[in-house]
Parts: structure tokens; C-alpha cells; sequence
């Protein structure tokens, strides 16, 4: 099994649904010389200007046009560079794109892929480092994805391609760099999570990056004799509740974590079914990681106040195992 | 001596401005590349000197300014203290915004600049509602409005400047065309004859500039002004010049023809062609080094204590978010 960046599982997944299918294209700023972060890097040699397109400064014009292709026959891949520029063009993903399957009583598929990277990212302040999945995830009629390792960054973002809804696909820019095993034959399906670590004390739920320091948290605790169980939610629309009810009925204990500011984050969701369908079950209270509602400072020491680490997930999974003693 | 015709005191302070501007961020490309010291995405206007001197030489403290992510030329001239300038690149205690913007997000609003914009094109629409405060006001300022060749290609382009020509408000709306938007040669991607004959397809009146000639934008922009002041309709100034740097700090800018920027700098560089207009005005090659190493040492300095300044207080990052329901108390 190859051993791929994040960038480069994405990379590797574009190019065989390209390979694959001639419908596919790609368009967004500076793609000509491989994208702010080099997530296209070597396609335009392969495949050429006319399908590894440049745009202007346009992203209403970059989401429009994508939707009208994707109306029309083409199957676009939208690069948006930052999820925070993409608010440029919130009317054509959600007023257009997202309803013109029901609008149109069926007539019409928006099969297309918008990469929007997100969060936090070295001192990248107010607006470009925010963590918008909880948006998306409440706009029918988009899936949303949100890989957080090269696998999935490789099986998602093929399976997003392939997918002929729409699909808000969230890079986290804080992990272009990391690596690890890319099985090129793993098929992913959206709402299927994947469980990172097994554990019978705990239920530790997240995705993005923050499922990877959920990880660490995981490898922490069992350190001290306390079995936590990771669940990678990967897609938030469908989410997995199927593996998340199951692992509380294990577990009986909830922490849900992410990035993201926690007020109307999607860690409500997933907090508001359990309650729902097992409270019963749970033997401690629900604990619920998450930025403070507040914006994402530029100093290096002020940024850190926002974020959700570590040593937090550690600290909430023992404290709900402590207080349901 | 001088020569007749040639305000010298003018031609010496722009060269000074440019000077200033040009040390600061040379400062500040160290402080990020050898120091690393900032963190976060620098844009130098590196070679850019003579729109920001040439344009604010002729604003008042009160008149506005709206920048952009490339906007620490613009500040330095429109007035802002280098001091808190750095502080802010290296997000400590006392920069203009507290330490929570960095280079994108500077803004001085004791100097009248509204603030540079980490979105492109975003500030077009906004600056057009400064001037309409102005004009509701009924009081004699104007606005200027700085945005890149890149941000013409964006919707609030069109947007703002129709708003400007209909409410005729008091704003100058300035396109600084380094050529470049990150990565890409920006005429790749611009239809039609470029930003002034866009604007000018509005109605606005558009001037285009050579704008690595200080003296011509200083003038430009003198005439302007006045036609502003007097109540005249809102303006567009196209100012051409050419990025020296990488998009930023960060960027080897590998996408250019080889030797482009070598070029530029030899032929084109606003503070030599200044230095070359004020030998011929008379000033000494000795008063024009003593300019340069002033503003040298102003900015070595100024680096040094923003080095030494503490980062903010850490419970400064829930601090001016809202009035209501501050995260203070929402905070988990
Ligand atoms: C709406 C939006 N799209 C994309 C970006 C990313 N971006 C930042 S600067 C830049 C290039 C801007 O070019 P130009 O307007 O010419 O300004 P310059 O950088 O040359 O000063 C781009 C694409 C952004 N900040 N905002
Ligand atoms: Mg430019």
C-alpha cells in the first residue's frame, strides 16, 4: 500500500476519476500551477488547460458556471480555496445548486464536488480559518463530506466525484502534509463512519482533523486503563448514527468534538439523537467539545484559546466516566 | 537649486513615504522569513511604493481609505504608526488591531483607514457605503478605495461602482494592477480593455496612470481630489505597476518569466526613478541616502520593540465579538 500526503490522496483521486471519466473537470483560481496548496499539482500536464481550468476572481461565476455544467453534462470539481471565500457564492450552492433537484420536481441532478479547505491554519485570523460544516449540514439537498486522513481524503473525494448530488467537500488546510497508507481499492459510502480506535468505556465522536487528535486522546486514555472508541463520522450529511448509537449502548458515556465554534455545531446533532434515542442509556452526562463563540484571532497565543485539543478530550472523557460513578 | 516648475518639498516627501514604506516591509519579510516571527501570510507591495505615497500624499487624516490584503503602503502613507503596524504583523500587545487581525486585517480608524480585506474585491462595495454616509452627512469627505487588477473580476466590482455613479458619491476607486493575482497573470482571465475602460463603461470618469511615477500619481491624484472636494461625481484611477515579489512573502513566484522581475526592478522601480527626478531637481545624492537610511533605521527599530512587546492577553480573544451575549458567559 502506498504511503500518500492528504494532498496527495486527493491528487490521486482526481486523476483516476479523470482517468475514468471524461466528464470530469476541474475548475478554480490558480489550478494552472497546481492550486494554493498544491491539490492539483502534475493534473494540468496530464490533462490539460481545458480540464484543469484557471477562473478569474469570480467564485459566484466559478459556482454558477459549475452548476450550469453540471446541469448540462459535465461532472465539475470546484475549487474554492478557503471555505470563507465560498461565502461569495452561498446563492449558487444554496439557492440554486441544492434545490434545483426538488424545484425542478426530479428534471435535474447537480452531480458536482466543491472543495472548500477549512480551519484553522497558522495565523490565518478572522477570514480564512473558520469551520463551517454545521452550514452545509443544514441545507437539504447537499451531502457533506469531511475527511480527515489520506484513506479518506482518497476514498471520499472519489466517491464525492462519482456521487450525482452535490457535495460540499471540507479539506482541513491544517493537514496537507500528513501521511499515511492509501488503499486505492477502499470504497467509501457516504454515511458509513469509521471507527478509529475500539473501546468499550467511552464514545469519543468527531471528524476533520479533530478526530485525529481524538486519536491521541484515545492512545492517552489507554494509557491509564480506559478503552475509548473513536468514531470518525467522515460525511456529517448522512451522518452514521447506526455506529454511534451502538458504540453508546456500549459505552454509555458521550464526547463529541470538533473544531468548529460549539453553539448550533453539528456536535448538537449528534449530542440532541442520542438524547433522543438512547439517554437511557447513558451512564454520564453528555460532554460537547467546541470553539467558544468567538472569532479566530491572529496572535498565535489568542488563536489557541479557540482551539479543542488533545488534553480537552482526555479531560471531558474522564470527566464524564467520573461523574457517572 | 531647484527646478522651475518641480515642488520639491513634495518630490523630497514622496520619496521619503516611499522610502518608509518600502523599509517597513522589507523589515517585515525578514521578520517572517528569518525570524519567523509572523506567522501568518504577508503580501508585500514590494515595488508598489508610488501608488500609496503618490495617492495619500493628498488625503487629510479625516478623508477614508478602505485596502486590501496587500495594503501596508497604503496605512504607513494614509498616517498609521509604523509601531503598531509591526506589532500587529507580529500579533502582539498594542498592534492596530489589538494583535486578532495581522497584515490582512490592519486598520487605523484614527487615521481614517476603514481596514485592508483578507476577501478580495470585498471592500469596493463597502467603501461606496462610506461615501454615502459622507454625502448623507452633507460634510467634505472623500473616500478612496484601493483593490488589485484581480478583484475587477469579481460581482461587487460592478456592484459598487453602479452604486457610486448613481448616489454620485465622493469616492475615488483606484485599481493598483501589479499584473499578478496570486499565481496567475491577471489578463489571462480579464475580458475586454482592463479596469478603467470597465468603470469608464459606467460613466465614471477613469484616468490611467503610469503608477511607478510618483510624481504623476501625486498630481493624478491632486486633480482628482479637488474634483472631489468640489462635489464632483466619483472617479476611477487605474495605476499600473508590477508585483516584485511572490503573491506572498511565502511565494518563489516560479510561474513568471525568468528575469521579469529582475527587469522591473531595473527599469522601473518607483524609488530609483524618484531618487533620478530629484537629482535633476537638485537634491543631493547625500540627502536622498540620508532619507533612505532614516527610514531604515526607523523600521529596524521598530521591529526590535515589536519583537520585545508581550502577545495580547489571552483573554483578549473573547473581548469584541458582541455586546449581547458575548462568549464570555456562551463560551463552553
Ligand atoms: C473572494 C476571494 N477569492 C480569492 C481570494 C484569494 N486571493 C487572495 S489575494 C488573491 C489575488 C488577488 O489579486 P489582485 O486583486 O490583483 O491583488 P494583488 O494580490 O495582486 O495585490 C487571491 C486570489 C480571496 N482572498 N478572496
Ligand atoms: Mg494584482
Amino acid at each position: 500500500m502506498p504511503k500518500l500526503t492528504y494532498r496527495d490522496a486527493s491528487i490521486a483521486a482526481i486523476r483516476q476519476s479523470m482517468q475514468e471519466d471524461s466528464t470530469v473537470w476541474c475548475v478554480g483560481e490558480d489550478l494552472g500551477r497546481g492550486g494554493v496548496f498544491g491539490q492539483y499539482k502534475g493534473l494540468r500536464e496530464e490533462f490539460g488547460e481545458a480540464r484543469i481550468s484557471d477562473a478569474p476572481i469570480s467564485e459566484a461565476a466559478i459556482m454558477g458556471a459549475a452548476f450550469g455544467a453540471a446541469m448540462t453534462g459535465a461532472r465539475p470539481v470546484v475549487e474554492m480555496r478557503f471555505s470563507d471565500f465560498a461565502l461569495c457564492a452561498t446563492d449558487e450552492l444554496v439557492n440554486q445548486i441544492a434545490k434545483a433537484r426538488f424545484m425542478f420536481g426530479g428534471q435535474s441532478r447537480a452531480p458536482m464536488v466543491v472543495r472548500k479547505p477549512m480551519g484553522l491554519w497558522r495565523s490565518s485570523a478572522a477570514q480564512h480559518s473558520q469551520s463551517l460544516e454545521s452550514w452545509y449540514a443544514h441545507i437539504p439537498g447537499l451531502v457533506v463530506a469531511c475527511p480527515g486522513t489520506p484513506q479518506d481524503n482518497y476514498s471520499m473525494l472519489k466517491a464525492a466525484i462519482a456521487c450525482d448530488d452535490p457535495v460540499v467537500y471540507l479539506e482541513h488546510k491544517g493537514i496537507w502534509d500528513n501521511e499515511g497508507d492509501v488503499n486505492f481499492d477502499e470504497p467509501y459510502e457516504f454515511g458509513k463512519a469509521r471507527i478509529r480506535t475500539e473501546g468499550s468505556d467511552v464514545t469519543i465522536v468527531s471528524w476533520s482533523n479533530t478526530a485525529n487528535l481524538a486519536v491521541e486522546a484515545a492512545e492517552k486514555l489507554s494509557r491509564e486503563g480506559i478503552g475509548a472508541e473513536v468514531i470518525d463520522l467522515r460525511s456529517l450529511w448522512p451522518w452514521d448514527k447506526e455506529a454511534v448509537l451502538g458504540s453508546v449502548a456500549k459505552t454509555g458515556h458521550l464526547v463529541v468534538a470538533h473544531e468548529a465554534v460549539a453553539v448550533g455545531g453539528f456536535g448538537a446533532e449528534v449530542v440532541a439523537t442520542v438524547a433522543e434515542q438512547a439517554g437511557h442509556q447513558l451512564k454520564g452526562p453528555v460532554r460537547r467539545l467546541g470553539a467558544p463563540r468567538s472569532l479566530v484571532p491572529y496572535a498565535p497565543n489568542l488563536e489557541d484559546m479557540l482551539r479543542v485539543t488533545t488534553d480537552m478530550i482526555v479531560a471531558a472523557a474522564k470527566d464524564t466516566l467520573e461523574k457517572g460513578k | 537649486m531647484t527646478t522651475a516648475g518641480h515642488n520639491f518639498e513634495r518630490g523630497r516627501s514622496l520619496l521619503q513615504m516611499m522610502e518608509r514604506i518600502r523599509a517597513f516591509e522589507e523589515q517585515a519579510c525578514l521578520a517572517a522569513e528569518r525570524d519567523k516571527l509572523v506567522l501568518g501570510a504577508i503580501h508585500p507591495s514590494i515595488g508598489q511604493e508610488a501608488v500609496a505615497a503618490g495617492i495619500m500624499h493628498n488625503l487629510e487624516k479625516e478623508d477614508i481609505l478602505l485596502s486590501t490584503h496587500r495594503g501596508h503602503g497604503h496605512t504607513l502613507a494614509k498616517g498609521a504608526s509604523s509601531l503598531a503596524m509591526m506589532r500587529e504583523l507580529l500579533g502582539r500587545e498594542g498592534g492596530c488591531c489589538g494583535g486578532k487581525g495581522g497584515s490582512m486585517h490592519i486598520a487605523d480608524f484614527d487615521v481614517g483607514m476603514l481596514g485592508a480585506n483578507g476577501v478580495v474585491g470585498a471592500n469596493i462595495t463597502i467603501a461606496a457605503g462610506a461615501a454615502h454616509a459622507i454625502k448623507l452627512a452633507g460634510d467634505k469627505r472623500i473616500v478612496v478605495d484601493i483593490f488589485g487588477d484581480g478583484a475587477i473580476n469579481r460581482g461587487p466590482f460592478l456592484e459598487g461602482i453602479n452604486w457610486a455613479v448613481v448616489f454620485k458619491l465622493p469616492i475615488l476607486f483606484v485599481c493598483e494592477d501589479n499584473q499578478y493575482s496570486a499565481t496567475t497573470r491577471t489578463t489571462t482571465m480579464t475580458a475586454g480593455d482592463g479596469a478603467a475602460a470597465r468603470a469608464a463603461s459606467l460613466g465614471m470618469r477613469s484616468t490611467t496612470v503610469d503608477g511607478n511615477n510618483v510624481e504623476l500619481v501625486a498630481d493624478t491624484m491632486a486633480e482628482i481630489a479637488a474634483r472631489l472636494r468640489a462635489g464632483g461625481a466619483p472617479e476611477f484611477l487605474h495605476a499600473k505597476t508590477y508585483r516584485r515579489t511572490g503573491h506572498t512573502s511565502f511565494d518563489p513566484a516560479g510561474y513568471r518569466p525568468a528575469g521579469e522581475p529582475e527587469e522591473e526592478e531595473k527599469r522601473n522601480d518607483p524609488i530609483a526613478r524618484q531618487r533620478a527626478v530629484l537629482q535633476e531637481a537638485g537634491m543631493t545624492l547625500a540627502d536622498m541616502d540620508q532619507l533612505h537610511e532614516d527610514a531604515q533605521n526607523e523600521m529596524i527599530d521598530v521591529l526590535k520593540q515589536a519583537a520585545d512587546t508581550p502577545f495580547p492577553a489571552t483573554e483578549t480573544a473573547f473581548e469584541d465579538v458582541q455586546d449581547i451575549g458575548s462568549p464570555a458567559v456562551e463560551a463552553y
